[in-house]
């Protein structure tokens, strides 16, 4: 929760996350269509979307908080809980998958001890299957953060998950 | 001025990033100072050139010396013996994978020799962050040429004249879109360009952004004046950050010279142009999807008529093209559809990007000119199977589209003749599959893929693809029953026919495909409980042949103590006891185990 209505602890004024969340409302008013620009910036501010934050763009929006929520739950980019520091997405696309996406999946799971779709509890990692992120040329791949990996080996993967803190 | 003698060009595209072609530029940056070449010899960051399974990619001209599989430590070599003393770096260059000769020239290598590089001409070729290069090779000439020398009709008829077919899939003729688009009177209208490339699989869209984002761009514009829209929107996949940053920058380089904005070349014609990003569901690649999710709304398709053409975007007529399709506009302008239809076949003009991945020596991208034939593309540009192993079959067309077995190789590629094979052209996913695949385990893949797709608005295809899938896992599982494949088959016919969008109405392809040319094995999965393959881990059965030497490591490492046996003698699995989980097999080292 983050208590987007809290006060600042140190000062009490004005939340500083709400200061930004106002600025991207700012941003966007006006403008038709602009609902998923808005919580896709929300998103990348928090990392997530929290529900009291949804809530406050609601009613900032007039955008009634079901669409809001029918709208978050569709796409698979869009996320309610909170999510690790690092995202590994392993590419399932067809050019993987022919070529051991499943395996580099599996190892991953046994590494970090958690199942795709879950966050470990350092937060340090979220696991998350993707279908395809272009690069398939290199399959097996995986993303994390913004960094592409490819042609990984189930041997590759303890050296390339190290750097990400 | 100084004389450029040499242009180092490093590949940028997504590929070779990832393999630190970033370094590579940074390594030649600082080398062509250190041997004071910096004046004479120009550094260049380009677009993916289509072969990432190589990069980092390096070319040298005007030579056009092509250097594979760079690394940092390999670029003082270059720039000293290369470009300093002029003697190329020959355990960089290319080797053959079936015949292991080195190739030095790019233009000599299997890979591109029979291609026909129009849409991708650029790509690799130019730096797509400057605008001067694309119009240096002759960029926006197209666009001047509509809007100063040409009536809109006259540009629709041009298109229509070039038989252009959309590239997104449905290959639906280009110039009678626009006809369409262009008659519906309103006071405003939009251009969409879908970047969505959600086929798992594909990535010549990719490249094309990456590589070349201003020839979509005047495509688009080129639109936008034939139908009568001053609005366009790009609406592409958040999963691709590079192709998003390199068409912001095309789109204020463009603005900033006037080629899109207010008053373009003094016509009169306005084209502003907006970018949309994606946000993960591949159901908004579906055209009705798109555009709800342009407006903000869950991206659910919409039954058709009304078509875009009449009412699209917030109502208004919209055209919507693929990237590719975009990609093909300006050179139709500018060289003319006569032209245009040397390439390809009679009802398919024109050429293709493919994109070939699986179990093939030379993964990429490849444009070819339509109805060469899939052995063409899989044997002399793909360079055949890797390993040395024996072609099963190659997908075409995505989770729409189909298997395509050894027999039909020689079937040429366009449109009709491979919807009339059980295949579809979709975006040009070619994945290759060799002996080692299951068909079976192949359904069930992209089945799984459109099930968990399904936007879920109508039944047929929420239920029954779930229905479908869960068949294909019991297949799989070793549960298969007997009645199992007309059931599938029954179920497909039904989706087919009843499913609102292209999603649900092409889902059981594969299914389908694989059911036509595959038949045997799944009728081994279902009556014997095998998989030919032995991909199918419940279905696998391990055992130890007579390569044992009886050193004792796979029965150590079996977490079961499912192997006996005495050492220095064979051992035995106990197959009741096995959980097939492979550990056996990896620790062997005579490669005793088999699995099957
Ligand atoms: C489920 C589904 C996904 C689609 N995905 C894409 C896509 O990723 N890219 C694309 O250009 N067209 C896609 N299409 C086709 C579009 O609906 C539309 O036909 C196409 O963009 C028209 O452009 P074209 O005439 O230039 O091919 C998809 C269709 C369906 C039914
Ligand atoms: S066919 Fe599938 S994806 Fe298309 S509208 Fe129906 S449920 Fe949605
Ligand atoms: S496959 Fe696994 S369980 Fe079966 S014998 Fe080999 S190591 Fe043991
Ligand atoms: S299938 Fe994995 S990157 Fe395309
Ligand atoms: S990214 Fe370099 S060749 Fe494709």
């Amino acid at each position: 929760m983050s208590l987007i209505n809290q006060k600042c602890s140190c000062c009490g004024g004005e939340n500083p996350e709400k200061v930004q969340v106002d600025a991207i409302l700012a941003k966007y008013e006006g403008k038709k269509g602009s609902l998923i620009p808005i919580l896709q910036e929300v998103q990348s501010l928090y990392n997530y979307l929290p529900k009291d934050v949804l809530e406050y763009v609601a009613s900032k929006t007039g955008v009634p908080i079901s669409e809001i929520y029918g709208v978050v739950t569709f796409y698979s980019l869009f996320h309610l809980n909170p999510r690790g520091r690092n995202i590994i997405r392993v590419c399932q696309g067809t050019a993987c998958h022919v070529r051991g996406g499943k395996l580099i999946l599996q190892a991953l799971e046994k590494e970090l001890g958690i199942k795709a779709g879950h966050t470990t509890e350092d937060l340090r990692y979220t696991l998350e299957t993707v279908a395809c992120i272009g690069a398939c040329g290199l399959a097996p791949v995986m993303q994390i953060n913004d960094d592409t990996h490819g042609r990984l080996t189930p041997d590759k993967l303890p050296a390339i998950l190290k750097r990400y803190q | 001025m100084q004389h450029i003698r040499a242009h180092v060009l490093v590949c940028g595209g997504t590929g070779c990033k990832s393999a630190g072609s970033k370094e590579i530029q940074l390594g030649f940056a600082k080398y062509l100072e250190e041997y004071g070449l910096q004046n004479e010899v120009m550094l260049v960051e380009t677009g993916c050139h289509g072969f990432c399974e190589h990069g980092p990619l390096v070319i040298v001209y005007p030579e056009g010396t092509f250097y594979c599989h760079v690394k940092p430590e390999d670029v003082k070599e270059i720039v000293e013996s290369h470009l300093y003393k002029g003697r190329i770096v020959e355990r960089l260059l290319y080797r053959e994978p079936l015949s292991h000769e080195q190739v030095p020239n790019y233009s000599e290598i299997g890979f591109y020799k029979k291609q026909q590089r129009l849409v991708l001409a650029n790509c690799g070729a130019i730096n797509p962050e400057m605008i001067e290069e694309y119009i240096a090779v002759g960029g926006y000439e197209a666009l001047a040429k509509a809007v100063t020398t040409m009536t809109p009709e006259e540009v629709v008829d041009e298109v229509k004249k070039s038989g252009l077919r959309g590239r997104g899939g449905g290959g639906f003729p280009t110039g009678m879109k626009w006809q369409f688009a262009k008659n519906s009177v309103s006071d405003k209208k939009y251009v969409i360009c879908n970047a969505d490339e959600g086929d798992p699989g594909a990535f010549m869209d990719r490249s094309v952004l990456e590589g070349d984002p201003h020839r979509v761009l005047e495509g688009m514009a080129i639109c936008g004046y034939a139908i009568g829209a001053d609005e366009g929107y790009i609406y592409v996949r958040a999963e691709y950050p590079l192709a998003i940053k390199r068409l912001r920058t095309a789109i204020e380089q463009a603005e900033k010279m006037g080629l899109l904005g207010e008053n373009i070349f003094g016509s009169g014609f306005n084209f502003t142009l907006h970018i949309k990003e994606g946000a993960g569901a591949f159901v908004c690649g579906e055209e009705t999807a798109l555009m709800a999710s342009i407006e903000g709304k869950r991206g659910m398709p919409r039954p058709r008529p009304p078509f875009p053409a009449v009412s699209g975007l917030w109502g208004k007529p919209t055209n919507i093209n693929n990237v590719e399709t975009f990609a093909n506009v300006a050179q139709i302008i500018v060289n003319g559809a006569d032209w245009y239809c040397q390439y390809g076949t009679e009802r398919s003009k024109g050429t293709k990007v493919f994109a070939l991945t699986g179990k093939i020596n030379n993964t990429g991208l490849a444009e070819v000119p339509m109805g060469i034939t899939m052995r063409e593309i899989i044997y002399d540009i793909g360079g055949g199977i890797t390993n040395g192993k024996k072609f099963k079959a190659v997908q075409i067309g995505g989770p729409s589209g189909g298997c395509l077995p050894e027999s039909m190789l020689d079937l040429p590629v366009d449109y009709d003749s491979l919807i009339a094979a059980g295949a579809m052209m979709g975006s040009g996913g070619l994945v290759v599959m060799d002996e080692d695949t299951c068909m079976v385990d192949v359904a069930k893949f992209f089945l799984n893929f459109t099930q968990s797709e399904s936007c879920g608005k109508c039944t047929p295809c929420r239920e029954g693809t779930k229905r479908m899938l869960e068949i294909l896992t019991r297949i799989t599982e070793g549960q298969g029953r007997e009645g199992d494949i007309e059931l599938l088959e029954n179920l497909a016919k039904n989706i087919k026919e009843t499913a609102l969008c292209g999603l649900g109405q092409t889902a059981p392809n594969p299914v389908l495909s694989t059911l036509k040319y595959f038949r045997d094995e799944y009728e081994a999965h279902i009556k014997e409980k095998r998989c030919p393959a032995g991909v199918c881990e419940k279905l696998a059965s391990y055992t130890i042949t007579d390569a044992c030497r009886g050193c004792g490591l796979c029965a150590r490492n079996c977490p079961v103590q499912a192997i006996s046996g005495k050492i220095k003698e064979k051992h035995v699995i106990n197959q009741d006891i096995c959980i097939k989980c492979g550990a056996c097999m990896a620790a062997c080292p005579f490669k005793a185990i088999t699995k099957g």
